[in-house]
């Protein structure tokens, strides 16, 4: 027996375009500069519940952006140096992160109709349509073929 | 390119190339971080602080394995995130470099090798013949930028947007290295967020339980409010006292570290909070915090999570830079003393107020007791240590929360006056308050 485990989000495009990848989800703010090693693309940030862990070509799922203004060159870096996320969703807007995601010119989206937060877990496959405002979750259940 | 923004003349023609190729470009940018926010114009600035045409290494090194490692590349490809090479006109508005570089007499005691040093010079000088103004601090407000209330700024520096909108009722988010280089070409920021009165008002309130007085008091209470607020607005109000600059430098400076907070209210100190009632406006708060004794340790403990060796090698002060007062303490508590030949004493200011500690002799003083005064940066910022460092002791909670993680060394946090002893006895006797 197949259940049905694709979830539809609707948002607010931040910055155009279409990804998909892994999703990696955290409930707490992302730091930035002094936070954050934009060449290995982790975060270093010590207590953060991500520290050591890659963001490379996954979905970044968050809750916001946080710390030093450097927050937008750092993840501009990650672009230079190949370690971007495919994509940002994200639920609290700010100045820094809607920079960063422009300077890394990834599919962004916010202010989403569920909160994603709830809805993706790490490891599920995420299709992000920014300029059509939709995230398309495939719980990982679904993924390893449960 | 399109905007669904609301745009004046002179900003629809700066998108349209007419004011050349240069400030179309910052005006893209501006206008697809502006559609990203939500924004639907933008605000007039004539006060932008950021580091035009800076680079660290690694960005050298890219842009010079690309063939276009020249001043106008950097600031081309990476300050207005441009794929076109355009050579960078002067700044339109009145503009300031922040930190960054290495203390032009001293470079060589933070370690900074020769060839780095003259590219740090020429980076400078390139900023400089760009009508930017060399201020090469975080404490812009100390050192000459000083904000009217009710100004539009474009600024980057956490620590320097929070007193800026705090302390000062200037009004600005916390830019970053694209929007404000886009702003010096343009004199336009997004006019969204802290720039707009209905978004300045407190959102939770922090009831202070336990006395708040030292630099170091003030600090754990920032990293507090910074942690539970997160990036919202916090109204302090209770049991503080002795809340002027330094302190209120400190406070912010911690917030915007554990936390992103942009702005604060402190009833009865700073102008947008002459009472709670005005502090909230029209808003109820949407939690309360008490922030008591408890409270207080567990911050402590925090800050002295990653230290446990009680000798010290190194002792760092001016984070975020130095005022002229935090110097005139540190030689006061070294006058007649040494500091330790099992440890170093770093103090970090800016360019400004080292002249005036010059004047006042305080500089002569320092060196005497075997302190370094630098300026232009400091150790997160350079990741910058005296050889051989394993435990350093810090004054600011902004510093300890940033130097163990970039560094991996220990580090305890206290007051000034435990540092300073540190520095004397090259052991750490801070005491858990």
């Amino acid at each position: 027996m197949t259940v049905s485990t694709t979830i539809i989000l609707r948002g607010r495009k931040v910055c155009g375009g279409r990804a998909e990848g892994e999703a990696l989800v955290t409930r707490q703010t992302i730091p930035g500069w002094g936070g954050v090693n934009p060449v290995k693309g982790v975060i270093t940030e010590t207590q953060h519940d991500l520290r050591g862990v890659s963001f490379k070509d996954k979905v970044l799922v968050f809750r916001g952006a946080k710390g030093s203004s450097g927050w937008s060159a750092m993840y501009h870096t990650t672009r230079l140096a190949g370690t971007a996320p495919k994509a940002l969703i994200f639920n609290e807007m700010t100045t820094k992160v809607a920079l960063g995601a422009i300077v890394m010119r990834v599919p962004s989206i916010t202010d989403l109709d569920q909160d994603p937060l709830d809805v993706i877990e790490t490891g599920d496959w995420v299709i992000v349509d920014a300029d059509q405002g939709i995230v398309e979750v495939v719980k990982r259940a679904a993924v390893r073929g449960g | 390119m399109e905007s669904v923004m609301t745009l004046t003349r002179d900003e629809q023609e700066m998108l349209d190339g007419r004011k050349g190729k240069a400030t179309q470009k910052a005006m893209e940018l501006l206008v697809r971080y502006a559609e990203a926010l939500g924004a639907e114009r933008f605000v007039d600035t004539r006060n932008v602080a950021g580091v035009p045409g800076s680079a660290n290494p690694f960005l050298q090194d890219y842009y010079k394995d690309k063939g276009a490692d020249g001043f106008d590349a950097i600031f081309s490809h990476f300050d207005l995130d441009s794929d076109e090479l355009i050579e960078t006109p002067q700044a339109l508005v009145p503009t300031y470099h922040l930190q960054g570089g290495a203390d032009p007499t001293a470079w060589q005691t933070i370690g900074v090798k020769v060839e780095v040093f003259r590219n740090y010079q020429e980076r400078e000088a390139f900023a400089a013949a760009h009508d930017v103004g060399i201020l090469k601090t975080c404490t812009p407000y100390l050192a000459g930028n000083v904000p009217a209330r009710g100004e539009h700024l474009a600024w980057m520096e956490s620590s320097a947007v929070i007193f800026a909108n705090s302390v000062l009722g200037a009004r600005t988010n916390t830019e970053g290295r694209e929007s404000t280089s886009a702003a010096m070409l343009t004199g336009k920021i997004p006019d969204w967020g802290l720039h707009q009165a209905e978004h300045r008002y407190g959102t939770h309130r922090i009831d202070v339980d336990v006395s708040v007085d030292s630099v170091m008091d003030w600090g754990m209470l920032g990293y507090y409010v910074g942690d539970v607020v997160q990036e919202r607005i916090p109204v302090v109000v209770g049991k503080y006292s002795q809340s002027e600059i330094v302190r209120l430098k400190h406070f912010g400076a911690a917030a915007s570290s554990s936390g992103g907070v942009e702005m604060y209210h402190i009833v009865g100190v700073t102008p947008e909070a002459e009472s709670l009632e005005m502090a909230f406006g029209p808003k109820q708060p949407i939690e309360t915090f008490r922030y008591g004794k408890d409270e207080q340790r567990r911050v402590y403990d925090r800050l002295n999570t990653n230290a446990s060796d009680s000798s010290v090698d190194f002792v760092m002060l001016g984070c975020p830079h130095a005022a002229i007062e935090q110097l005139r303490e540190a030689a006061r508590l070294l006058e007649g003393k040494r500091v330790s030949a099992n440890c170093a004493l770093w103090i970090f200011t800016s360019r400004a107020v080292k002249r005036q500690a010059q004047e006042e002799g305080i500089v002569h003083a320092l060196g005497n007791a075997g302190a370094v005064l630098l300026t232009d940066t400091c150790s997160a910022f350079a990741q910058a240590l005296p050889p051989g460092t394993k435990v350093a002791a810090l004054d600011s909670a902004k510093q300890a929360h940033y130097l163990p993680a970039i560094l991996g060394i220990q580090a305890w946090f206290g007051s000034t006056t435990d540092c300073i002893n540190a520095a004397l006895t090259g052991r750490w006797s801070g005491e858990r308050p």
